[in-house]
């Protein structure tokens, strides 16, 4: 890629030194090339911080192929960024223009508190899991594979739920911070399979009970879930979420007013 | 140099492991809470040992750098795990899959260890599918499998292109489950730094809390490590960003063996180089071989585009070279292959990249069914590279993606520091010079449900343990040593940052101890590799305090470990005068340019022993092919 095809823009990127203190945006300045993915952007830069003896800017990411569900920005409003489908590591520089302002922000929940910087706390969704998002059965004495037939598209219609990275984007995107999308992704997925029957009651409800512990707010139904989530995860998991939690509800013995 | 004890128990390979099971010493079940086990590493391997140890009533305390125990690189995994259930009624059989995985490791593995592997497969399929793991299925709801490269049978299970993310949440969840009920205490955010040793046992380890900075020591019974591989000393890597040899490395500098450091595996199907910037590679799976057909121009330095070079002038070298295996021929041969044509400068437009092309594929098939099967992958493509590959055919080249090498264990996964179990990539044990692809899923679980449990018992009930805490002189000297390295790193305050050195490290390995060495390039590069070092330890810049959240220090730490561990990569390709699966010595080659082994010289295990810096011993582990036949590899 030669120079004069690189990239100037300016970037307004949230800067926090820790969960306490006050943060705001700092201004920077960057030449890239347009085959460069946002995160490579990033690292640029932050080489140049080091080199001039300035603390780095800190996020995270790890596998940057969009799997792990480490990455997650907000950039220009939008979580993972502008396109569809992918999340924030997947997304290149030729999405953007030359002499452009991008801001870069972390993803902001009053359950993801913020870390430092663009890093926040996503722990909640490990415990919300740790309440009830599992199929109870020890290693070993399980029947054969193929013992237990699944219909092909009910298996295919679980993978669709189960392809959620536990990235955050929809919690991000939410006006109240709802972690519907990703809790009724986990439910749909077992609710779906044969396996996940017998515990399927008591599995909503704890999930639920966690989540709503945890401070995420309600869903009201705008979407914004589903629009920003870079696996595509379909918002009618919540529907069956909701399927799924009142039917429990109505058989359930742990009754609440 | 020492012999080492395998501990491979006696007998027909088909019952060694059943009459080992038998033999091996049991905790009672009451007893079992008595004893602690530290696991550090919660990908597939370290997951599943923890869920399962946690099941069994063993006080488990689990260990991740990341934030969370789903993020590990298993997750990356695309293509399958490999079981030999033989659902498709094609000749598949525990010893068939036993004989590719020796084959396909260029029989430099262990024979035992690998029958074990393909003996308890199928367990874990069985395992995965109970856990609610969606795989993919046929019309009548039973499971479908697809073939990978070294095989002539379909026994790869699969889920789309996300085999490894069902897997490792599957192993994640049984893990969770574990955490909720207080089973498995879970450190997140936690980075091993060191592994102490009390009393010749391995008895806890010392770690950095990565949000606060602090050092923190855990004590154990017993430590079992399974924190992956360490590809990433290339720089540019398939591999994680995070991924890393620190918690290997530092067990090694305390007494554990490293076995066969060179064997890298070079992947063959991974996307081009875009620029100087760029901070990984990302890799296609192995499974879109099954229908994309590689090729490059019979010409050299050809200009066209791909649509205008003619059938007749291009050259599928897979299906010319190897007709009976083609386009899913194992990947050091097809890695190798790619490097052939591009050095000959007939790579695309005579740069480093070949086709992958699915135009007969979608022909034949249709566009939707490829979609089916490889969507995802698609999708990736045309994100990272602008073009679209049902239009026009995918550029690839090969890239570090796996290590064979790892520390050195016996049958039991233990290493020669008692006490100190390995599993999954961070072992050496089971894929010898070479693994076959969808292999590392099945290895990391078979290592965490189905062997640990067993073994890590029998080494509990046979062995008297003294008590040992945190205050214990060892941890004192461990923790003091750790704090030392943290104060020396932020203090050196050079002009170097440390992925400047990081990148510079990474050329000298990919162009000396990559796809093919020869002796003057690797002595060479030893001294090189310690020049490095010592410009590292003079001139690198680390920013930021040692009581916060400082990722240039994290990498400057695992940084400095790949220069050592760079230098016995190179001692161990060097030592090694063959040719074997991915360690491709250029002296050792046969007339058609194939690897040539040296049976009668190096049908060994290489393991060596830290004595100090730049300094190791090295101890052998002769490898005896009891069940199987020596041969040369064909796959012609």
């Amino acid at each position: 890629m030669n120079n004069n095809m690189k990239l100037n823009l300016k970037l307004k990127i949230w800067r926090q030194s820790s969960a306490k203190s006050v943060g705001s945006f700092v201004d920077y300045k960057v030449s890239v090339s347009p085959d460069a993915s946002f995160l490579e952007m990033l690292d640029e830069i932050n080489n140049e911080l080091e080199k001039n003896n300035q603390d780095p800017i800190v996020f995270e990411s790890d596998c940057r192929e969009g799997i792990c569900g480490t990455c997650g920005l907000v950039i220009n409003g939008e979580p993972h960024g502008p396109l569809r489908k992918v999340a924030t590591c997947q997304l290149h520089m030729r999405n953007f223009k030359d002499g452009q302002t991008i801001w870069v922000e972390p993803f902001r929940a009053k359950a993801f508190p913020v870390i430092k910087d663009l890093a926040v706390d996503r722990s909640a969704f490990d415990k919300i899991i740790q309440a009830g998002g599992y199929i109870s059965v020890n290693t070993g004495g399980v029947p054969d594979a193929n013992s237990i037939p699944i219909a092909k598209d009910i298996a295919s219609e679980a993978f669709d739920s189960a392809a959620c990275i536990g990235c955050g984007a929809c919690v991000a995107a939410c006006k109240n911070s709802s972690a519907m999308l990703f809790v009724s992704a986990k439910v749909t997925q077992f609710a779906l399979l044969p396996q996940g029957q017998p515990e399927r009651q008591q599995r909503v409800e704890a999930m639920v009970a966690k989540m709503d512990e945890f401070g995420f707010g309600s869903c009201s139904n705008t979407y914004a879930c589903e629009a920003e989530c870079p696996k595509g995860i379909s918002v009618r998991n919540i529907a069956r979420l909701n399927h799924e939690y009142l039917s429990a509800k109505v058989k359930s013995t742990n009754v609440e007013v | 140099m020492g012999i080492l004890n395998s501990k491979v128990p006696a007998g027909p390979i088909e019952s060694k492991w059943t009459n080992h099971k038998f033999n091996m010493k049991l905790v009672n079940p009451s007893n079992k809470r008595k004893y602690d086990i530290i696991v550090v590493g919660t990908g597939l391997a370290g997951a599943s040992a923890a869920a399962t140890l946690g099941e069994l009533g063993y006080k488990v305390k689990a260990f991740s750098f990341h934030d969370s125990p789903r993020r590990a690189h298993s997750i990356a995994a695309q293509g399958g795990i490999n079981a030999s259930k033989n659902y498709q009624n094609d000749g598949d059989s525990t010893f068939r899959l036993f004989y590719d995985t020796i084959k396909g490791g260029d029989f430099r593995s262990r024979e035992a260890n690998v029958y074990r592997l393909a003996e308890v497969s199928g367990n874990i399929i069985d395992q995965c599918v109970a856990q609610g793991v969606p795989f993919a299925r046929e019309y009548g709801g039973l499971l479908d499998n697809r073939s990978f490269g070294g095989a002539q049978v379909s026994r790869t299970f699969y889920a789309r292109g996300q085999t490894g993310q069902q897997l490792l949440l599957g192993a994640y969840s049984a893990l969770s489950r574990q955490i909720g009920k207080g089973a498995v205490e879970m450190y997140n955010r936690r980075e091993m730094l060191d592994l102490v040793v009390v009393d010749g046992q391995a008895r806890g380890i010392v770690v950095r809390n990565l949000l606060t900075g602090e050092i923190e020591k855990y004590s154990a019974h017993a430590v079992v490590l399974a924190t992956g591989g360490y590809a990433n000393i290339f720089y540019l890597s398939t591999n994680a960003m995070n991924s890393n040899a620190t918690a290997i490395w530092r067990a090694h500098k305390k007494g554990a063996y490293f076995a066969n450091p060179c064997y890298t595996q070079i992947h063959p199907t991974c996307l081009p180089l875009h620029g100087d910037s760029q901070s990984k590679l990302t890799l296609m799976s192995e499974s879109l071989r099954n229908d994309g057909r590689v090729w490059v121009p019979k010409k050299k330095d050809d200009n066209r585009s791909s649509n205008q070079i003619p059938e007749e002038e291009r050259d599928y070298y897979l299906e010319r070279k190897y007709p009976s295996y083609g386009n899913l021929s194992p990947r050091d041969i097809s890695s190798r292959s790619a490097k052939e044509v591009c050095d000959e400068g007939r790579g695309v437009n005579g740069g480093e990249a070949v086709y992958l092309d699915f135009a007969d594929a979608i022909k034949r098939l249709g566009k939707k069914s490829i979609e089916e099967k490889y969507g995802n992958l698609f999708d990736m493509y045309q994100n990272i590279t602008g073009e679209n590959p049902y239009e026009v055919p995918m550029k690839i080249y090969p890239a570090p993606h796996y290590v064979m090498g790892g520390l050195w264990v016996d049958y039991n996964l233990m290493s020669t520091v008692p006490g100190l179990f390995v599993l999954g990539e961070a072992n050496f044990s089971d894929h010898g010079a070479n693994r076959l692809g969808a292999s590392a899923l099945m290895q990391g679980l078979a290592d965490g449900y189905f062997v640990i449990p067993y073994t890590i018992g029998d080494y509990l009930a046979t062995n008297k343990f003294s008590a040992v805490s945190t205050n214990h002189d060892e941890f004192k000297k461990s923790e003091d040593g750790v704090k030392e390295q943290v104060k020396k790193l932020l203090s050196i305050k050079g002009k170097m940052t440390v992925d400047e050195i990081h990148k510079k490290l990474g050329r000298l390995m990919w162009n000396k101890v990559g796809m093919a060495r020869n002796e003057k390039g690797l002595k060479e590069v030893i001294g090189e590799i310690k020049e490095l070092r010592e410009e590292f330890w003079k001139n690198v810049n680390v920013v930021g305090k040692a009581d916060d959240l400082n990722q240039t220090l994290e990498r400057a730490g695992r940084v400095a470990d790949y220069l050592e561990l760079g230098e016995l990569m190179a001692t161990d390709a060097l030592k090694r005068n063959e040719s074997c699966g991915g360690h491709f010595r250029e002296e050792y080659q046969t007339e058609e340019g194939e690897a040539k082994r040296d049976d009668e010289n190096y049908r060994y295990v290489a393991a060596w022993e830290y004595e100090n810096a730049g300094k190791w011993n090295l101890n052998k582990e002769q490898l005896e092919f009891e069940f199987l036949h020596l041969a040369q590899r064909s796959y012609k």
